[in-house]
């Protein structure tokens, strides 16, 4: 620990810690343009300079290493002097089109400027003028702007990965550009807006839409993908008209994916406004009233055993146990099922479906075997977690199979299942590799769970890590990566059908059913014969077109509603806004269904539904489970790892002109792409 | 000096003759292995030399491939120094300097010799094809001012007239005699010479 003096304020730092750090913790606040707590230290803004004892000038404390003894002042007349000449020198070419500018209102040059900055310019010569740079689909440049203060370049190169962005030029004429101008190809690409501290990277989608203070800020969670970003929303009146990433250094640090963040926009298209009824073959709008007859009588001249209903990919767990309750109190049905293919899960332990290394631990994992996974497109934040943990610890990345450009050097080995069988057995190099490494990390993606011989793969792998003692208290090794939000929220309510057999698929294959409620479920894998299907939901997608009767529901910004992540963390997401026309909170449907059929709610209000769901979580529900581990054999199979429709991978984001455009550009870079 | 300019004409390909690819692998193998990327200004410098003293996209790109490094990292350093022509330059390339000594002693009447007889702008080529011209930064031989690099040569202590019979000789294809032009040896003083006087090589 090293000792010293801020403003007379002892402090005491890490060694390592910055003067910036170190004056932070005594509580002087400094001025800072590039310095970045997330980004290596480039020191080329100047604003941070504070003045130190024994030396001439004043230091710039972002690039200064804190050392024993110093003594530090932040708030003398030399200091504000000196941050005033380098205010001064950055506004000379900056231009004076805040009231034009998008980032005005939350600019950090905006608000230094009031402490530093003076009132007129002594600049008299012309300012620069820079053209714009096409940065792709999300970036809007306004380059005449910016400061030069390296954020975007480091933050591409560093945490994206993907080097694609630098200065071109010298001096006054240096200028932020990508590669010949090309879009960024990162998914992670729109942080730069949030990094930017002047309005010269803004949003595009969002240009010139609301002024900061005019929104309603709400602070909720993300359901794009199972991670779980932290974020807020900002709300004008009903529209969302964006979406931030809010610091939780657990899960998403400060950073948020491209499609959490613009898929918002799909939130006013395509959206179900008032329930339909297909009468004569063509869907109807109706009112509420009809619309819940027609189901209900439906569903009470039906045998129980031959509805069947399906939760979907963004559903929260409200509507998940009210969905459970409503099978399992109004009408008598087990066939209440979760997935939407035949994926292996053993219930009988929590940490079988959990990503246990936790997305922070991944981080001090020193061995990573991806199997059947990519986790780039199905959970870009934790892909970036691996890749800083490659750039500090150049950690071995093993994956089986090829799954394209991860933003870090992987090795590829054999994707055949045998690979796995070797590696059990002690055949195989990686063995050993797992014996001795301390935080080994495996994980598994879905693709791999719906292979034939995945109970095999799983159930042996499990035992062989345990021999090995890799799973311990200390540490799992063993992670699932699930894709959605809502799976492993209804693991943990346990709404999966009974039994191993998948007997709900091959029913619903085998068209044995004949009603479906499709609760916000756009992905079955089935050809529509004679079912009944009622879908609840808040998008007009695939579940809609083939629906019978339509109850439009409330998506993740118009309802409270809570989410398990991937690593078993329990978030709530709040209500930003609220469902559009007549639509209702997806719980609400349920529990009003459920008193059409049976004259009686399933809840009081949503309190007790609440209640209720987090009694039933606490009670450690897994006693209820009977999963039987069925019998298995070795099958040589290809583990073939699932391309994902990044940009068009559910609803929401199929509803969102922003993503379209997005996947348009991405599909069409290789062709156009001057890669020889 | 505005961000240069990049060529619409762009060759298809590039790649290192066989001398050079000798002399890139051994400038390589100056820096520790895995710092590569340390070359990419000397392997810049080659591609020029190759490519009738001017880089074209398609050499960086065959550089950050050679170096393993991002393109645009290549294209930083290619942008920042005034020594990398990204535009065909002339067989005879004037660079004329017009730092601060060059322009005291008269270097932007050479920048208007030039703009008359070889091309309105920089960097573009004269009529005949054969010349082209430059404002660069301090050359170093400030003594000399005002002078300007003609290919690899110094022709210094010039004036309009004189730079104009150089640019006429130039497209006879004759090559003047490099250095001083006012008939110093090097940079000796003009007139008397008073230090080192009892120096015979001096």
């Amino acid at each position: 620990m090293l000792k010293l003096k801020v403003n007379d304020i002892d402090v005491e730092v890490e060694e390592g810690t910055t003067v910036l750090q170190a004056c932070e913790q005594a509580g002087a606040e400094i001025p800072r343009f590039c310095y970045h707590e997330k980004l290596s230290i480039a020191g080329n803004c100047r604003m941070c300079l504070v003045e130190m004892e024994k030396s001439p000038k004043p230091i710039a404390s972002c690039a200064m290493p804190a050392a024993e003894g110093m003594v530090l002042k932040t708030n003398t007349e030399k200091v504000k002097k000196a941050r005033k000449g380098v205010m001064e020198f950055l506004l000379a070419n900056h231009p004076l089109d805040c009231p034009v500018c998008d980032q005005g209102g939350e600019c950090d040059l905006q608000d230094q400027s009031m402490y530093y900055g003076i009132d007129k310019s002594r600049f008299k010569e012309n300012k620069r003028y820079v053209p714009e740079k096409y940065m792709g689909p999300l970036i809007k440049t306004q380059m005449t702007r910016c400061i030069h203060c390296t954020r975007c370049i480091r933050f591409a190169t560093e945490v994206a990965g993907v080097p694609e962005l630098g200065a071109i030029g010298r001096g006054e004429n240096m200028q932020i550009t990508t590669y010949l101008e090309k879009a960024m190809e990162s998914e992670l690409s729109a942080n730069v807006i949030d990094l930017c501290p002047v309005g010269a990277l803004t949003s595009k989608p969002y240009v010139f839409e609301a002024r900061p203070w005019e929104l309603k800020k709400t602070e909720t969670i993300d359901v794009m993908d199972a991670v779980g970003s932290n974020i807020r929303v900002d709300t004008y009146g009903w529209e969302v008209k964006r979406v931030l990433p809010r610091i939780n250094e657990e899960i998403n640090e400060e950073w948020i994916s491209d499609k959490t963040r613009y898929a918002c926009d799909g939130l006013k298209n395509q959206r179900l406004d008032t329930p339909y009824v297909k009468i004569n073959s063509k869907l109807k709008p109706s009112s509420w009233d009809e619309a819940f007859k027609v189901v209900s009588e439906r569903i009470s001249i039906t045998k129980s055993e031959k509805i069947a209903g399906f939760i979907g990919d963004m559903t929260n767990m409200e509507t998940t146990y009210a969905a459970k309750d409503f099978f399992e109190k109004t009408i008598k049905s087990e066939n209440l099922e979760s997935r939407y293919e035949k994926l292996y899960i053993n219930t009988n332990v929590r940490s079988n479906y959990l990503f246990n290394s936790s997305i922070e631990g991944i981080e001090k994992s020193d061995l990573i075997i991806l199997i059947g996974t990519n986790p780039r497109f199905e959970a870009t934040i934790l892909n970036s977690r691996i890749r800083k943990n490659y750039l500090k610890n150049k950690t071995e990345i093993i994956s089986l199979g090829d799954v394209g450009d991860l933003t870090y050097p992987y090795q590829v080995i054999s994707n055949y299942t045998d690979t796995i069988k070797d590696i059990i057995d002690n055949k195989h190099e990686i063995s050993e590799k797992i014996k001795k490494k301390k935080y080994p990390s495996i994980i598994f993606g879905q693709s791999v769970l719906k292979l034939k011989s995945a109970p095999y793969i799983f159930e042996e792998f499990k035992k062989y890590l345990l021999e090995n003692n890799k799973i311990s208290d200390d540490w799992n090794a063993l992670n699932i990566l699930s894709k959605n939000s809502s799976t492993v929220g209804s693991y943990d309510l346990n709404v999966l059908s009974k039994n191993s057999s998948y007997e709900i698929f091959n029913k619903l294959e085998n068209n044995n059913f004949e009603i479906l409620i499709l609760f916000g479920q756009d992905n079955l894998n089935f050809e529509k014969k004679n079912e009944f299907i009622i879908y609840i939901g808040s998008h007009g997608d695939k579940g809609a077109s083939i629906a019978d009767v339509i109850l439009p529901g409330a998506t993740y910004t118009e309802q409270d509603g809570y989410f398990t992540n991937l690593e078993g963390k329990l978030q709530k997401a709040y209500k930003a806004s609220y469902p559009p026309g007549e639509a209702k909170e997806d719980w609400q449907i349920i529990n009003e269904l459920s008193s059409f059929i049976k004259r009686k709610n399933l809840y009081k209000d949503k309190n007790q539904l609440i209640d209720s769901l987090i009694n039933y979580l606490n009670l450690n529900n897994k006693n209820e489970t009977d999963f039987e581990v069925p019998e298995y054999n070795f099958k040589s199979e290809k583990i073939i790892t699932e391309e994902i429709d990044y940009y068009h991978s559910n609803v929401i984001a199929r509803a969102s002109k922003t993503m379209s455009e997005c996947k348009n550009i991405r599909m069409s870079l290789p062709k156009t792409g001057t890669d020889n | 000096m505005a961000v240069k300019k990049i060529s619409k004409v762009q060759p298809e390909k590039f790649e290192f003759n066989k001398k050079n690819n000798e002399t890139a692998e051994s400038i390589i193998k100056n820096y520790p292995s895995g710092k590569q990327q340390s070359a990419v200004m000397a392997l810049l410098y080659l591609a020029q030399k190759q490519n009738d003293n001017w880089i074209p996209l398609s050499a960086m790109k065959y550089i950050a491939k050679y170096l393993d490094m991002p393109y645009i990292k290549v294209y930083e350093v290619a942008t920042f120094y005034s020594m990398y022509n990204l535009t065909p330059v002339g067989k005879y390339f004037f660079q004329v300097c017009t730092t601060t000594p060059c322009m005291l002693r008269g270097a932007y009447n050479l920048v208007d010799v030039c703009k008359r007889k070889i091309s309105e702008e920089e960097n573009r080529l004269s009529e005949d094809g054969k010349t082209s011209w430059l404002e660069v930064e301090c050359l170093g031989a400030c003594v000399n001012a005002p002078m300007l690099q003609l290919n690899e040569d110094y022709y210094e202590d010039l004036d309009p007239t004189k730079l104009e019979q150089i640019i006429d000789k130039i497209s006879n294809d004759e090559v003047p005699k490099p250095g001083s032009y006012r008939g110093r040896l090097s940079s000796e003083p003009e007139n008397t010479r008073k230090t080192l006087i009892g120096n015979k090589n001096a």
